[in-house]
């Protein structure tokens, strides 16, 4: 029995030792692939730029300093003042990431928790569900982001306003995924429950919640980086100065002077952009142990 | 299900539009909210109908920038993809990084663009909505054409066909469905990236009526170019549906996978 | 002459180092109607594959018309069905029948009239211009089975091609089977977990032993043709299956219950 109970511990043991180091050679290998295209994009670039200068082609645009600036001159512009006697470019943008990163977050749990709230409402309601769906649905095929100078100059709330918007745009995609993946649940574990008779409740946390999450969390991953992009838009018509859309709008009017400027604050942009849907997928990766499901 | 059925499923749909619509009118009345900061919904039908020349010629810009900007964005991505998916090793290493791409707040890079571009044409806009749709149709489409089924593959294989006929009867009819979900999503993105990118210039089409009017104030104006932005979105996201439903008619799931 | 001969295979995989196949030596003859049968991780899968040349030897030989397998996939000598149909859902039952054709460059006429003709032996006439999904299991089998003779190949291959129907469509469509066997006067290599299907669809029934997968032994199936619902019901049909389930008791299929025995003779 002993013995018995030994080789199944052994058992065990194999092949999770053998999935960690797969998993690190795997993570090793991906961090090479990532250092490689980033090299390679900058090689890209160069080469581009040497290219077109020296033969002058102005198809698709003309290169020079101002359009494509080096990528040292790029990198080198975080270390220098954004202005005579000012702080250096890296600590204004950084907080400025700061400050429009607090936006977006305050929006994207906003929307996501109105978006899964209204969800699960309408899950149990067919009546509300034909009164209210189609206008969610097509929520999805209007250009939302247009909306965003009306409701800044509405709200008058200053950076919650800019949330107000991040929100907006988490709180649809979120809302519809979540639907279809609260419905999800395979019938048959339907009748399963019913057979307990189990609870509404019951149901919606042991059953319909779980289904859902795989859907929830492919509505997280856009809505992040959608969240981003409404805090910056939503910074440009509210002459809210602290966050990185003022910072564009700012250094763009430099642009001829300093183009540097700019690509900085779009890099810090990028990076914000991509730590919010990573931060998605470490939370997908906590919450949901299991088999990844392949859904949007 | 027959018309009347169908009908009634629409009923609630339809009272709360109308309620909606009420409301709004009435709010502004009994709260005496001033106009300028929420017009009523027939002073904003009256704005399209006043302005509709201005409206119009801008409407049309923006959408020659959106289907322009979606054309170029959508074939380049399929392309890559089409690419990738020859390569498959190279197509999965590079994919965690095109996903990571798609996380970039692309539209951050619309003033960059002014600066390649001449701003008074439609170029700058345009490269801002092809870049947005790039991405979304790149990915999925790389998606489509490595989702097939080994023993699709192994038939073909007993035919003994080569790789181009694989990908012609297997890989790309797999990948349509994918493709089209895409599709769609690009075609609101064109129409965002050709607006929202004239909210850092000073020159463009309905994104600068829009900015301009709320600057005065102008609500029924703005309001009136968003429902026709509004408008010409959804007849693209239509058009894309529609030569969907006509290339995927064998599909089954068509339905289902619907639009998010 | 032998429609397929294997001499000295072995397979193995080297991922896990597994020998799927050990020393395989088989014959089959122009007109036999030969299942592979065992339980589970048997090869038996596998060596169908290799038969199809979808999967190399790792030694050994197969040959396929006294050609390679490998000139024998290239010359069109088999057609294959698998156990889920795997047919193309985007295309029309009539467009799935004529794929093989397509390969081979058929002109439109021809594919069409092969068709009409391949949709009356499966009995599906009417249902050309359906799509898969929008037909039962059976079906689509029927269909699969269509696709697979469409281009008269001399040799067929099935793998497990009714495990996941329903026993009274299984059934009936065994007795089918039969009858285009007969008609096409085809060779066919059938792939079952099934000891009572195995029986009675052959003239040979080989049994495999799992880890590393070997032939355990040979059934010569003497039953009468043509094959009716009697069959089943002939003391010697149960003789058969009795010697079949032995040779798979020594094997050890039951111990690993993969082999159904649901026909309860």
């Amino acid at each position: 029995m002993a013995q018995a109970g030994h080789a199944a511990a052994f058992r065990r043991e194999t092949p999770a030792r053998a999935f960690s180091r797969e998993r690190v050679t795997g993570a090793g290998f991906r961090a090479g692939v990532i250092a490689v295209t980033l090299l390679a994009l900058w090689g890209l670039w160069e080469l581009y730029r040497f290219i077109w200068v020296e033969t002058g082609w102005t198809w698709p645009f003309p290169v020079n300093g101002t359009t494509m600036p080096h990528v040292h001159t790029i990198f080198k512009a975080f270390d220098q003042q954004s202005r005579f006697d000012g702080p250096l470019l890296i600590s204004v943008l950084l907080r400025a990431a700061l400050f429009t990163g607090k936006e977006a977050l305050v929006g994207f749990l906003m929307g996501a928790s109105i978006g899964f709230v209204i969800a699960v409402g309408l899950v149990h309601s067919r009546l509300a569900q034909r009164a209210f769906l189609p206008y969610i649905v097509a929520s999805q095929t209007i250009p939302m982001l247009a909306v965003a100078p009306m409701v800044v100059v509405w709200l008058q709330a200053g950076w919650l306003s800019v949330s107000v918007i991040a929100a907006y745009l988490t709180f649809f995609p979120v809302a519809i995924n979540t639907l279809r993946g609260l419905q999800s649940a395979d019938p048959r574990a339907h009748e399963l429950l019913g057979t307990y008779a189990a609870s509404r409740w019951k149901v919606l946390w042991h059953l319909r919640v779980p289904a859902s999450l795989p859907y929830l969390f492919s509505a997280l991953k856009v809505s992040a980086t959608a969240s981003v992009v409404g805090a910056i838009i939503g910074e440009l018509p509210s002459s809210i100065e602290g966050g990185l859309g003022g910072a564009i709008l700012n250094f763009n009017q430099y642009y001829s002077l300093v183009p540097q400027n700019l690509w900085a604050t779009n890099l810090i942009a990028a990076a914000l952009g991509i730590i919010f849907f990573l931060g998605v997928v470490i939370l997908e990766k906590l919450v949901v142990r299991r088999a990844p499901v392949q859904t949007a | 299900m027959s018309p009347a059925a169908r009908l009634r499923d629409w009923i609630p749909a339809i009272v709360v539009f109308c309620a909606g619509i009420a409301a709004w009118q009435l709010s502004i009345e009994i709260f005496n909210i001033q106009k300028f900061l929420l017009p009523k919904p027939w002073a904003i039908v009256h704005a399209c109908w006043t302005q509709r020349h201005a409206l119009w010629s801008a409407g049309w810009l923006t959408l020659k920038e959106a289907l322009g900007g979606f054309a170029i964005g959508s074939s380049a991505g399929i392309l890559f993809a089409v690419v990738l998916a020859r390569f498959r090793r190279l197509g999965s290493a590079l994919m965690p990084i095109a996903i990571a791409a798609n996380a970039i707040p692309i539209i951050a890079f619309s003033p960059i663009f002014n600066a390649w571009f001449d701003p008074l044409s439609p170029a700058p806009r345009m490269a801002t909505a092809a870049v947005l749709c790039f991405f979304p149709v790149m990915v999925n489409t790389l998606r489509g054409l490595t989702s097939v089924r080994p023993a699709q593959i192994e038939v073909m294989r007993s035919y003994a066909t080569g790789e181009f006929e694989i990908f012609r009867r297997v890989r790309a009819p797999t990948a349509l469905p994918f493709v089209f979900s895409a599709l769609k999503v690009a075609t609101v993105l064109a129409m965002i990236g050709a607006i929202v990118s004239d909210y850092f210039g000073t020159f463009g089409s309905l994104g600068i009526t829009i900015k301009n009017s709320v600057a005065l104030f102008d609500f029924e104006t703005a309001w009136a170019a968003i429902l026709v932005a509004s408008i010409l979105g959804v007849l693209m996201y239509i058009s894309v549906s529609l030569a969907e439903r006509f290339a995927l008619q064998w599909d089954p799931t068509r339905q289902e996978r619907g639009t998010a | 002459m032998s429609v397929v001969a294997i001499h000295g295979l072995t397979k193995t995989f080297p991922k896990g180092n597994v020998t799927a196949l050990q020393n395989i030596e088989l014959e089959i003859e122009t007109g036999e109607f030969v299942s592979l049968i065992g339980p589970s991780g048997c090869g038996k899968s596998t060596l169908l594959r290799v038969i199809g040349d979808l999967i190399q030897p790792s030694t050994g030989t197969v040959d396929v018309n006294g050609k390679t397998a490998h000139q024998g996939r290239l010359d069109h000598d088999y057609g294959i069905v698998f156990q889920d149909s795997v047919l193309f859902d985007w295309r029309t039952v009539a467009k799935n029948i004529s794929l093989p054709l397509e390969m081979l460059d058929w002109d439109r006429s021809k594919r069409k009239e092969r068709v009409e003709e391949m949709l009356r032996l499966v009995e599906l006439q009417g249902f050309g211009d359906h799509h898969p999904w929008q037909l039962s299991g059976g079906m689509q089998m029927r269909v699969a089975i269509a696709r697979a003779l469409a281009f008269e190949p001399p040799l067929l291959l099935m793998d497990e091609p009714f495990g996941a129907l329903d026993e009274m469509t299984r059934e009936r469509l065994n007795i089918e089977l039969l009858e285009i066997w007969r008609r096409m006067a085809s060779t066919v290599v059938f792939v079952t977990h099934s000891i009572s299907e195995a029986v009675f669809l052959s003239t040979r029934v080989v049994v495999m032993s799992p880890r590393p997968g070997r032939i355990a032994g040979v059934v010569d199936v003497d039953l009468p043709q043509p094959r009716t619902v009697d069959t089943r019901e002939d003391p010697h049909f149960f003789e058969l299956v009795t010697a079949v389930r032995e040779l798979l008791r020594g094997v050890g299929a039951d111990e690993h219950g993969s082999v159904r025995a649901e026909e309860s003779a």
